[in-house]
């Protein structure tokens, strides 16, 4: 336990059993075979350090970056389930900028898509973030509400705006190769993974170190009583976190651009959004913990491209195990605050306090 | 723009605005105890999905039932762990419906093969009311719809006289406000918001049964769209009372139904522009209707 923040490994380890054993009996249920399924799953997932590097990791990235996003504005008790809106957003902006900055040197044209990302991660959470702060409208909605215009957004975009020159496919052109990352030697292993861990670290200093980062918990754990101290603007400091949280998603996205995909098209994200609420949620938002969920998460992901091909089981399906991890770890807490509203603490003693 | 083209728009708009108005109401219910079911999206896909299963089994009755049936067994995982365990609402709400599109999408393929094969259903046909069918505008809207139609109209009496002229609505509506203050009442506030919440998932199964059996007649993965969560905005804008739900309901029911009227009448506005109207409606509804009505006190919590 470093400065409340904790990652017991016990619960992952449950919530990710009870998620596959839900998997299997669902599997088994339907007439699949479990075994072949989870075979093919673990091969596709840890077979071969290419097909780790080159599925597991890249699949990872974005996932450990919304999961950071989500544990982000989650510590001062705000929940952003838009990243999914936010990272398309990120992915619009950074494909346009992309293309844009084609003939440009690359250390212009990598920072100049991620910051493409981070501005429109930001501005697809600013109108959740003023109905938050002025009138008191959950975030929740709101920011839900804003996934399905983004996926709007994005089909207009395909097939109009960015759509490519032949204007035969929904999708854009390549983004210039200048704003493409660079790629780990023999892998599809892009310049993002160093990127989404070393945020993840810096967000762990943030959260450990810094009187904002102070601030958030306190807003996040009561937030009457941090208002009352008179020492924190909570709704500026929440507001703020919401804004970094979707900054961040929206980075997400321009790193899936400018390391994955090169180009935009529908169904981009297949519910990166969410499955990083999972991600964040067994990490107990921890960043460090984050890193190594996210690429639980990817392998999952990973191995369930390989059971649809190799054993013909939808990857969809992989949504069940994400589900049941969220319900066995809000169980787990619920329980563990049952413990501990047990928990009897003794009168000081005399002369004591 | 001529007379039929108007009619239409009505007819479409009550016809979208349906599976909305049931899911909005059962929402309704749960909200008034105080409970914020973000699952209820889960369980109209369900519902969704059931009632496709349904509908092929045994008929479009069976359907419909299957489609209630697949709604409440959602509701019920979301009030063990949220309500029995008192975990997050809203991170239980959104993992509900997150397992409700994993399994629907296996579910679907195991049963009608490899997407992509269009799945032609049977639907309700219009049951037109003799003599007022044949009124101008307004007759095809009001009179001559599938018979879940005038379900969710008697749904609307009925979820009023519930809430407000029936000793569990008083309750319901205590635990709503004031959940200590009812239990030192003698309100047992679990079983009453569980209660609420499972009618309201059954509601939110058969809003997904009404869109495939009444609207669409085909299922799709993912077919509901983000519905639910428009349904509880929704609830907001219809300051939690069922007559203003029915209200705001047919609002963003013709806010969907826009675009077969744009379509009528050619005008060059690209369909995804359309499609982006109901949820930014919602929004809008969002913070107006925050800043006037009041929210059960303890919701969410």
């Amino acid at each position: 336990m470093i400065a409340g923040v904790r990652f017991p490994l016990r619960v992952v380890g449950l919530a990710v059993a009870a998620g596959l054993a839900v998997l299997a009996a669902g599997l088994w249920a339907l007439g699949y075979d479990p075994v072949t399924a989870f075979g093919a799953m673990a091969r596709g997932a840890f077979g071969s350090w290419h097909g780790f590097a080159s599925t597991t990791l890249v699949r990872a990235v974005p996932l450990i970056i919304l999961g950071f996003g989500f544990a982000l504005a989650f510590r001062g008790g705000a929940l952003n389930i838009g990243m999914e809106g936010q990272f398309l957003a990120g992915a619009i902006a950074a494909t346009w900028v992309g293309l844009l900055l084609a003939g440009w040197p690359g250390v212009v044209a990598v920072p100049a898509v991620w910051l493409a990302g981070l501005l429109a991660g930001a501005l697809w959470v600013v109108i959740p973030v003023i109905l938050k702060v002025r009138f008191g409208v959950l975030e929740v909605i709101t920011t839900l509400l804003l996934n399905f215009v983004a996926e709007s957004l994005v089909s207009y975009m395909v097939t109009g705006p960015l759509q490519e020159a032949k204007r035969v496919y929904p999708q854009s052109d390549l983004i210039g190769a200048a704003a493409r990352l660079p790629l780990l030697p023999g892998t599809r292993l892009h310049l993002g993974f160093l990127l989404a861990v070393l945020l993840c670290v810096a967000g762990y200093v943030v959260f450990t170190r810094t009187l904002w980062g102070f601030r958030l918990k306190a807003v996040g754990q009561g937030p009457r009583a941090a208002w009352l101290s008179g020492r924190i603007a909570s709704g500026t400091l929440l507001g703020g976190a919401l804004l970094l949280s979707g900054a961040i998603a929206g980075l997400g996205g321009a790193v899936e651009i400018g390391g994955v995909t090169y180009a935009l098209f529908q169904n981009l994200s297949p519910g990166y959004g969410f499955t990083a609420i999972a991600v964040a949620l067994l990490g107990r938002g921890h960043p460090l913990g984050i890193i190594l969920t996210g690429i639980l998460f990817g392998a999952l992901q990973a191995g369930a491209g390989a059971m649809q091909r190799e054993a013909g089981i939808p990857a969809v399906a992989v949504a069940v195990v994400q589900a049941v991890v969220i319900v066995v770890v809000l169980l787990a807490d619920a329980a563990a605050r049952r413990r501990q509203a047990a928990t009897v603490y003794p009168d000081p003693a005399p002369g004591e306090a | 723009m001529d007379e039929a083209m108007v009619a239409g728009f009505l007819a479409a708009t009550v016809r979208v605005g349906t599976p909305l108005l049931l899911a909005a109401l059962g929402e309704t219910l749960a909200e008034r105890g105080g409970v914020i079911n973000l699952g209820i999206e889960g369980s109209m896909l369900a519902g969704a999905l059931g009632g496709a299963l349904g509908a092929t089994a045994g008929g479009l009755w069976l359907g419909t039932g299957a489609a209630v049936a697949a709604g409440l067994l959602l509701a019920a995982v979301f009030v063990v762990v949220a309500i029995g365990c008192r975990a997050d609402q809203i991170i239980t709400g959104t993992a509900v419906t997150l397992g409700a599109v994993g399994l629907t999408g296996l579910v679907y393929r195991r049963a009608y093969g490899p997407a992509g094969a269009g799945l032609s259903l049977p639907t309700f046909e219009p049951l037109a009311v003799p003599g007022a069918s044949g009124l101008p505008l307004v007759g095809e809207a009001l009179f001559a719809q599938p018979v879940l139609t005038y379900l969710a109209w008697a749904a609307v009496p009925v979820t009023w006289w519930l809430l407000f002229r029936t000793r569990w609505g008083l309750a319901l509506r205590a635990v709503g406000e004031a959940p200590e203050a009812a239990r030192a009442a003698g309100v047992r506030v679990r079983r009453v918001q569980a209660g609420a919440t499972l009618l309201g998932g059954a509601l939110a199964g058969l809003a997904g049964g009404a869109l495939v059996l009444a609207q669409v007649g085909t299922f799709a993965e993912n077919m509901t769209a983000g519905r639910g969560f428009i349904a509880i905005a929704i609830v907001v804008l219809g300051r939690w009372h069922p007559v203003w739900v029915l209200a705001a309901a047919l609002l963003f029911g013709g806010a969907t139904a826009l675009q077969f009227l744009f379509q009528a009448m050619g005008l060059p506005v690209p369909y995804q522009w359309i499609h982006m109207i109901p949820y930014a409606m919602a929004l809008i509804a969002l913070a107006g209707g925050m800043g006037r009505a009041r929210a059960p006190a303890a919701l969410g919590r």
